[in-house]
């Protein structure tokens, strides 16, 4: 039990300090590496109380997916230099104000909602999730598949949405793009391609394009 | 005391899987440039040792020796701990690999998705020693193997999920079980070949290994690495090939299963088996290696996202449709 509160201890100061850090770090890429280190040491924590399953996804979805996607953008747009700017320079940026505003609303929501949550009275007695009859991936298909289906499909259809939108906003038919048909060239005869010219001395060939 | 006799222990299996992984490593690194050599009608190394089967015991050694040179704009801390990012995380998959009913240092629920986030962990890896390098090659294959490991990924996924409504169980052994009777080879082929190019592209294999084209980006991201920290990435890009060989003989070529369930073939333990068909995919691996032509990067991407996520994603509604039909879905 011992080894099992070190470990506990050691993750969720990892998971806190790394994100206390994903804050405060000045390069916007190390940023996103705290940020990784933050999403693996909260699924390890997920592993620790037996939601192996919740923590392989947490894994392959955040850190192997949207993180990579997280460090392209903030890579290629150089977002440290933009940064810099906007503290530096003396004209006042638009940008700030509107965050502030939009924190300070998230900040009293979190409090309303941390305020409101009511424990259950046996919360601490509970915590042990393993059974030995069903494994955890079953008992969560179980539950998905049966009594929230409908919940989860229509989770499913705002990812697709969210996914489209973001197809549709970025997405522009760019003119003068010279395109490859294999089908065209797989199917290029000699007769096409090749013509055979009489060419009389000191006069030419004219072809035109 | 009980502690560190349990801590002993696992130190000591532990090493008994990750000794004989590196050697492997060290060999297959001598088996490929062998087998490349001999479709070149080459005699490719055959100098230290008998064989040439210690060239990259040799090879190890002059890295060693070599200096190691980071570059003066480099962001050192991302610089070094790349390479070590890449080995580890090629070596801790092998945790879950089972080499027989009970072989296996840990027999957890969800081995399948456990190599599945490891292996997508893979490219930080990449992109980490490509961005820290601070120069423009490196940082173009750190981009372009990114998106490339991101976008094979997912048809892996689907093939694997493919596998997963034939068994029913997210565990390595239980998968290698369901195939007692019939390899998924057979009734899944066409999703095993599918399966087999995406492992070439994802672990960065000739014909999809633009990350590195030498002809254009010198040799992507690692071009500014040097002795033992270029050795580290070359071990870790082999351990990961090797993974990935022994990942495809479990979901489809049986794991540790006999071929044929008959007397003297009973008594071959199954480790060996199991290292027989990694064999078998590895010098597949070679072969394509040394035959076909490299890609154009965006028609690797074609075939990433146009061909093979919809195939698999009509073989995943094949199955399950088959499944149900049939009645054999797996209960638990």
């Amino acid at each position: 039990m011992i080894a099992h509160a070190i470990f506990f201890y050691v993750f969720s100061i990892i998971a806190v300090v790394s994100a206390i850090m994903v804050t405060v770090s000045k390069n916007t890429v190390h940023s996103v590496f705290f940020l990784i280190l933050d999403f693996i040491s909260i699924s390890c924590l997920f592993i620790m109380v037996g939601a192996e399953f919740l923590g392989m996804i947490m894994l392959i979805v955040y850190v192997g997916a949207v993180a990579v996607l997280f460090l392209f953008v903030v890579m290629m747009l150089n977002v440290a230099q933009q940064k810099n700017q906007w503290f530096i320079s003396e004209q006042n940026s638009g940008h700030i104000p509107v965050g502030l505003l939009i924190s300070a609303i998230i900040f009293f929501e979190l409090i309303i909602v941390i305020g409101g949550w009511k424990y259950k009275p046996d919360l601490f007695e509970t915590t042990n999730l393993i059974t030995n009859e069903i494994s955890n991936t079953h008992s969560l298909g179980q539950v998905l598949y049966t009594d929230y289906i409908h919940i989860f499909q229509i989770s499913g259809m705002i990812l697709l949405i969210a996914m489209i939108g973001a197809i549709v906003l970025t997405f522009r038919q760019r003119e003068g793009v010279k395109k490859q048909s294999y089908l065209k060239q797989i199917s290029r005869e000699r007769s096409e391609g090749v013509e055979v010219l009489e060419v009389t001395s000191n006069k030419g060939v004219k072809i035109d394009d | 005391m009980e502690y560190v006799n349990i801590i002993f222990q696992e130190t000591y299996k532990i090493l008994f899987l990750l000794v004989p992984v590196l050697v492997s490593v060290a060999m297959i690194v001598w088996l490929d440039r062998r087998v490349w050599a001999f479709v070149q009608k080459r005699q490719g190394p055959n100098v230290v040792g008998p064989f040439g089967l210690l060239q990259s015991l040799a090879d190890a050694l002059k890295y060693i020796f070599k200096e190691i040179i980071i570059p003066a704009s480099s962001n050192k801390i991302i610089f070094i701990l790349a390479p070590i990012i890449t080995m580890t995380l090629a070596l801790i998959a092998w945790a879950v690999i089972p080499f027989g009913v009970d072989q296996v240092l840990a027999d957890i629920n969800v081995g399948i998705l456990y190599i599945f986030a490891v292996s997508s962990l893979g490219v930080y890896g990449i992109i980490m020693g490509g961005w820290a390098s601070n120069s423009k090659y490196p940082f173009l294959g750190a981009i372009r193997s990114a998106a490339q490991m991101v976008s094979y990924e997912v048809s892996i996924g689907i093939i694997i999920i493919n596998v997963l409504l034939c068994v029913g169980s997210l565990n390595l052994n239980d998968i290698v079980i369901a195939q007692k009777n019939m390899w998924f080879v057979i009734p899944l082929f066409p999703m095993f070949v599918v399966f087999f190019i995406s492992a070439l592209a994802e672990t960065n294999r000739p014909p999809f290994d633009l990350p590195e084209a030498e002809a254009e980006l010198v040799a992507g991201y690692q071009t500014e690495y040097s002795g033992m920290m270029y050795a580290m990435f070359w071990l870790g890009e082999y351990a990961n090939i090797l993974l990935m060989c022994a990942l495809g003989s479990i979901l489809f070529l049986g794991g540790w299963l006999s071929p044929i369930d008959l007397y003297p073939f009973n008594l071959i333990p199954g480790a060996i088996w199991l290292i027989l068909k990694i064999l078998l995919l590895f010098i597949l691996f070679a072969l394509v290696k040394a035959i076909v032509p490299r890609y154009r990067y965006d028609q690797l991407m074609r075939l990433g996202w146009k061909i093979f996520l919809p195939l698999s994603l009509t073989y995943v509604v094949l199955t399950a449709s088959y499944l149900f039909y049939f009645n054999l879905l797996p209960t638990i």
